[in-house]
């Protein structure tokens, strides 16, 4: 176990730190130059020079890495060329934002799409399957931007039950939770429909098992079956879609975001890359690929919690 | 007790029991033999209540004077475990692999009977003792990984009896296990069904583990029960054609395999196998691998000839050369 735990960690670690690699060589190769985008065009060449010795463009690539890196451990991500702040500071303001958006998009996720999922194994090859594997099979087909607009044309046009965008904070409670459900459903319906299929065929596979029968023999009810007996068996392969969806959560607040127009990380990143604002992409794909490997860093964790044999292996 | 009058599944056309009889009342050891497909696991099943949603049941099921025949999911959760339990044949895979044992005994007993988990636990101890499980305080918090078959067994036969049944029904129980391990398995069941005045229905192809256990023997074939009566005169004086056969397959450990003149000598068999369920004969079910087959058999179905209180066989055979 502690070796294993060991591994996982050393692993954890060097993935990020191949991403460090790749995020600052592919922003770095990248056309477009910061100092010119920061003066505008009107600037002299003796000004951009100027800018370029001070933002440290001109030092090698090399140097340039391992003081990113350096900076970035102690929390320094430098200065954002567009928002002229420190880069930490736009994200320490923004992430709780996304971070709602997408823990709120996985409990919802994890509902719907687990109630389906069952109901949809235990009513094999009847009405109750049909219809979640039919509703499933739309959501997977539908892209959520476009869903996004559906709902808000509904819901925020013309039934007027709730706002069609923005964030204005969590001073008023109430307010902030109502602006939040569009997102969240946008965000959790298309991730809810593989989910619950993957739930489907992961519970059936475990249906067919002795086990269940035995149960069911002990004269326990369906409902208490299936959600005690078949479930935690069938969670592996579902934990395993979860920790990936997860991952497709966070990277899919930067389409939500922006069509909802919410002050996070999504937004945070469509607009700095359009201002080829160097510092702060980095930050966010760094921190974005952060999320998406700790995600599948605790779904390795949850394993052996779920499964006491994998203890004994591991 | 339990009653069973002309009991018959179908799928469709074809029928996966026919016709069943039975008594089983408080203290009986019935046992049911019978090769694959004879029928033997959709009569536990029945009694169970868990034949499958596409067996057809018709005919009268009672347990304590109740018709189970038509009734539904519910009223049978409250049969299960109270009033019939059931061991089935791979103890390998009949225990939640990610639930302790204990928990898994105490389920039912918590879910039925209200108790509490200091009670059920207590309860659960006592059952690992009676059941032979050494170290149960430390067994209970074992999940099934750490057990052997054998143990595992036991934890199931445990859990068949968390909530005091009338009837424990063991399908093929010991199929699975050693063979040390399975005799040790058969007479733990036959010594808890005497001593908690339990009835039991040992279901089994292996005939000295039935012989061992039961008072009553129903020996099945194609869904038809083909012969009945008290053990030890059926396995001694078979009447039915398919039990002399089923009797004459099993190896004789005394001769060893060898004839009187110390050769090697085949295992008789009965020829051919069980045709699937569809392709049965409508008369008798064994005809056509029957040695001694009369021209009618296959289109005609014997009754069910009593040679002796007690005792029987359905072969147009006995039909009509004694009893005419």
């Amino acid at each position: 176990m502690a070796y294993f735990l060991f591994r996982r960690t050393l692993g954890f670690v060097l993935t990020l730190l191949a991403v460090s690699v790749v995020v600052f060589a592919v922003m770095n190769v990248l056309p477009g130059d910061p100092a010119l985008t920061i003066l505008g065009m009107d600037a002299s060449d003796d000004a951009l020079a100027a800018l370029r010795e001070q933002l440290g463009l001109n030092e090698p690539l090399a140097t340039r890495y391992f003081s990113w890196v350096w900076n970035a451990l102690q929390g320094d991500f430098g200065l954002s060329h567009s928002f002229r702040v420190p880069v930490s500071e736009l994200i320490a303001e923004r992430l709780p934002m996304t971070i709602s958006l997408a823990i709120a998009g996985m409990l919802v996720t994890l509902v719907l799409a687990l109630s389906l999922g069952i109901t949809a194994a235990a009513q094999h090859r009847r009405g109750g399957d049909w219809g979640v594997m039919f509703l499933s099979q739309l959501g997977i087909a539908v892209p959520a931007f476009w869903l996004s607009i559906l709902l808000v044309m509904l819901f925020a046009v013309k039934l007027r039950w709730l706002p069609p965008g923005g964030f204005a904070g969590w001073s008023d409670p109430v307010a902030a939770l109502r602006s939040l459900i569009l997102p969240t459903v946008a965000l959790a319906l298309v991730q809810s429909a593989v989910l619950a299929r993957v739930t489907r065929s992961s519970a059936l596979e475990v249906m067919r098992q002795d086990f269940v029968r035995t149960a069911r023999a002990s004269g326990l009810s369906q409902r208490r079956v299936l959600w005690r007996h078949v479930l935690p068996n069938a969670l592996v392969p579902i934990v395993t879609i979860v920790g990936m969806q997860f991952a497709a959560l966070v990277t899919g607040t930067i389409v939500i975001e922006n069509v909802f127009y919410l002050p996070g990380l999504g937004r945070l990143i469509f607009q700095s890359i359009a201002n080829r604002d160097l510092p702060t992409v980095q930050a966010l794909v760094m921190l974005f690929a952060a999320i998406v490997v700790t995600a599948n860093f605790v779904v390795d964790l949850l394993y052996v919690v779920i499964d006491p044999r994998l203890k004994a292996r591991t | 007790m339990i009653e069973l009058e002309s009991l018959s599944a179908h799928f469709g056309n074809a029928a996966a029991l026919r016709d069943a009889n039975l008594q089983i009342r408080r203290g009986d050891r019935l046992g049911i033999v019978g090769e694959s497909g004879s029928g033997k696991t959709m009569l536990a099943l029945c009694l169970m209540g868990m034949a499958p949603d596409s067996a057809h049941l018709t005919g009268r099921l009672s347990i304590d004077g109740r018709d189970m025949a038509t009734a539904t999911e519910r009223d049978w959760r409250q049969m299960r475990s109270r009033r019939v339990a059931m061991v089935f044949q791979e103890p390998m895979a009949a225990l939640n692999p990610l639930r302790r044992v204990g928990d898994t005994v105490m389920e039912p007993m918590l879910l039925h009977e209200n108790l509490s988990r200091a009670e059920a636990r207590a309860r659960a101890l006592s059952l690992f003792e009676e059941v032979g499980i050494l170290n149960p305080e430390q067994r209970l918090r074992q999940f099934p990984h750490e057990m052997s078959g054998g143990q595992r067994q036991r934890v199931l036969i445990a859990l068949a009896l968390a909530c005091n049944p009338a009837l424990l029904i063991a399908d093929e129980p010991t199929t699975a296990l050693d063979a040390n391990v399975a005799l040790r398995i058969t007479d733990l069941l036959q010594r808890l069904a005497r001593e908690r005045d339990m009835a039991l229905v040992f279901i089994s192809h292996d005939l000295a583990a039935v012989a061992r256990a039961t008072q009553e023997i129903v020996v099945m074939y194609g869904g038809d029960m083909v012969e009945r009566g008290p053990t030890a005169e059926v396995l001694a004086t078979p009447q039915h054609p398919y039990t002399k056969g089923l009797l004459g397959a099993r190896p004789d450990p005394a001769e060893a395999g060898r004839d009187a003149n110390g050769k090697r000598r085949r295992l008789p068999t009965i020829p051919g196998s069980v045709p699937p369920l569809h392709g049965l004969p409508q008369g008798c079910r064994f005809a056509g691998r029957c040695p001694v087959e009369l021209a009618h058999c296959a289109d005609q179905r014997p009754v069910f000839t009593p040679t002796e209180p007690g005792r029987g066989a359905a072969c147009h055979l006995l039909s009509e050369t004694g009893h005419d």
